[in-house]
């Protein structure tokens, strides 16, 4: 299959995912209890009963479950997420104004955990059994199992109120007008720790994964062979086994793309990053619906596209699939 | 080797199954420990641990005790954890039987549903799904199972594909078995291994996803938990650490033991298939 086929099927199978979940979005607001137009509106009280009525006439919650479906799906389809009444803003501003940052916070953890669990993992396999080997296998055990959100409190108070070393919360200096170069590093200052706790729990995956792949590879026939052809070992870790063993790797980090995205939910939380995990909290306590299901459905769509480029590297990495 | 012997050759796993029994001890034995209810103002709010020896762990901003409340976490934590897993268990093991067991349409059509599960964001579907339904320790029940089958679901089809074609299998199609009693009677029991290593780890994980929907503030609002704890505890983190603190090295030390107990009944269930260890 081409290049071009693949893409445009993983596309349309993306298609496909984010209908569904929009159908799901559709269906979540009719079970939570009350009145559909009172959970749009927010929690009982905020919105008078004009302004019910003109959301019931809006989107037909008066007609039959198949048109309130239609009206719901064309709004998405349109990019349309709805209408958060608690901030007087459409949902799909509300969350693009917050996505930068969680992209950014995500995407700085995502490499962290990617590069450092990987080196981890393959120095842990070259070490098989000695002491490096077991300091490595142990901390990343400890920290598979941590809450992510308890490290980064006890992350918070430690580096970032007992010590002083980086800012406590938030995505900048306020009141500082930092400009160029000033201002992206006053934003990597606060972005340091926040990306070390997320990327922190997928370090300690990747790791674990990358040694029990490295050392299933090294025991495969292929290995043997390049043995016994002689080749130096260091070759043989990087070129044979480090580059076959990184594919499952791959796999995972795809799979992981979800919990990515929920772990900023709780990382966001803590440090008070302008994202939307933070955003989807801050939902959760305003009980606006609205927002939260619209956080939701742009989550998914992150995880979807992350899933394509991911097969997409796959495809580029794999020596035995040939690149068209 | 037996499954013993398979099992204690995994220090790992010896450490995490005594700390295991210790928990469970404690959820046993927690109403008698601590006969009164955690949620009760004990005594002075914010006394610091390891100073009187009535609050060993000190105690919170309202003068609830923190050991008290610790102990009565671990038997929610461990409750939800394991029925939660039973929840994913019920919905994942019939998919994945009749998935693997009928191959064809049904196969696509419920690998399909499958991979849709696997794709959303599970944690943010928890938060959407317990939001949504107003937290209880059902709705958080529910949440759980339903974002965590999929594997399950992935792990017996695969298993089911495989011993569908064996023998016995065949022999017992060939004397007119029904096709239930067939995947429950033959081809079911022989998938309960690899089940029971994947189960455990799921609790393991289940706690974890518990106590970050409390944290957030998701929990059952007439349970104390671990997670509620370390997030009510987090305004005050500077001047009264161990509110949070203590908590959360519950759940470490709790996610911990599952894991390690997970990885040593791997090694003894699945000789085949223990990771590669010199």
């Amino acid at each position: 299959m081409g290049m071009a086929r693949f893409l445009a099927s993983r596309l349309l199978k993306g298609v496909v995912v984010l209908f569904a979940i929009a159908v799901l979005n559709f269906f979540l607001i009719r079970a939570a209890p009350g009145d559909p137009a009172a959970v749009m509106a927010g929690e009982a009280g905020a919105a008078d009963a004009q302004f019910l009525q003109q959301l019931r006439e809006q989107f037909g919650l008066d007609r039959s479950i198949p048109y309130q479906l239609g009206v719901y799906l064309k709004g998405y389809a349109t990019l349309d997420l709805g209408y958060s009444y608690r901030q007087q803003r459409s949902v799909a501003a509300v969350v693009g104004e917050r996505l930068p940052a969680t992209l950014l916070l995500t995407g700085a953890a995502f490499i962290i955990s990617l590069a450092l669990g990987s080196l981890l993992g393959i120095l842990a396999a070259a070490r098989a059994g000695r002491w490096s080997d077991s300091l490595i296998t142990t901390a990343a055990l400890v920290f598979y199992a941590t809450p992510l959100f308890w490290i980064a409190l006890m992350s918070q108070i430690v580096f970032a109120l007992k010590l002083g070393w980086v800012p406590n919360v938030g995505y900048e200096t306020i009141g500082a007008h930092y400009t160029g170069l000033a201002r992206a590093l006053d934003i990597a200052s606060h972005l340091v720790l926040p990306a070390l706790t997320l990327g922190l729990f997928f370090t300690a995956l990747y790791a674990r994964m990358m040694r029990a792949s490295m050392l299933e590879i090294a025991g495969a026939d292929f290995i043997k062979t390049a043995r016994a052809k002689g080749l130096r070992p260091s070759v043989i870790t990087r070129r044979h086994i480090a580059r076959n063993a990184i594919l499952p790797i791959v796999t995972l980090a795809g799979l992981q793309a979800g919990q990515l995205v929920g772990g900023a939910v709780l990382t966001e939380t803590v440090f008070a990053w302008p994202g939307i995990g933070r955003l989807m909290f801050e939902a959760l306590v305003q009980r606006d619906y609205a927002v939260l299901l619209g956080v939701f459905f742009v989550c998914s769509a992150m995880v979807v596209l992350f899933n394509i480029v991911t097969d997409l590297v796959y495809r580029v990495a794999d020596p035995r699939i040939e690149a068209a | 080797m037996g499954f013993m012997s398979r099992f204690a050759a995994n220090k790992g796993a010896l450490v995490g199954l005594v700390l295991l029994i210790a928990l469970l001890a404690f959820a046993v034995l927690g109403p008698w420990l601590y006969p009164t209810s955690p949620w009760r103002m004990v005594a002075r709010p914010f006394t610091a641990p390891f100073v009187t020896d009535r609050f060993l762990l000190g105690t919170d901003t309202l003068g609830r005790d923190v050991a008290a409340g610790l102990v009565h976490g671990t038997r929610i934590s461990i409750l939800i954890g394991f029925v939660s897993t039973l929840v994913a268990l019920l919905i994942g093991v019939p998919l994945g039987a009749l998935a693997g067991y009928f191959g064809g349409w049904i196969d696509d059509a419920l690998m399909r549903i499958t991979e849709f599960f696997q794709t959303i964001p599970s944690f943010a579907l928890a938060i959407v799904l317990v939001a949504v339904l107003q937290p209880s320790i059902y709705s958080i029940v529910l949440a759980i199972g339903i974002v965590s089958w999929p594997p399950v679901a992935r792990l017996v089809r695969g298993e089911v594909l495989s011993l569908r074609t064996r023998e016995y299998v065949q022999a017992a199609i060939t004397v007119g078995q029904s096709t239930l009693r067939i995947i429950f009677s033959q081809v079911l029991p022989n998938t309960v291994a690899p089940i029971i290593v994947m189960a455990s780890l799921m609790v393991a994980s289940a706690i974890l996803l518990e106590s970050s929907l409390s944290f957030l503030g998701l929990g059952d609002p007439n349970l104390m938990t671990w997670g509620y704890m370390v997030g009510a505890g987090r305004t005050r983190l500077m001047d009264a650490w161990w509110i949070s603190f203590f908590p959360g090295v519950a759940i470490f030390l709790t996610v911990l033991a599952l894991n390690l107990v997970g990885e040593g009944l791997n090694d003894a269930l699945n000789p085949r298939l223990s990771r590669g260890r010199e």
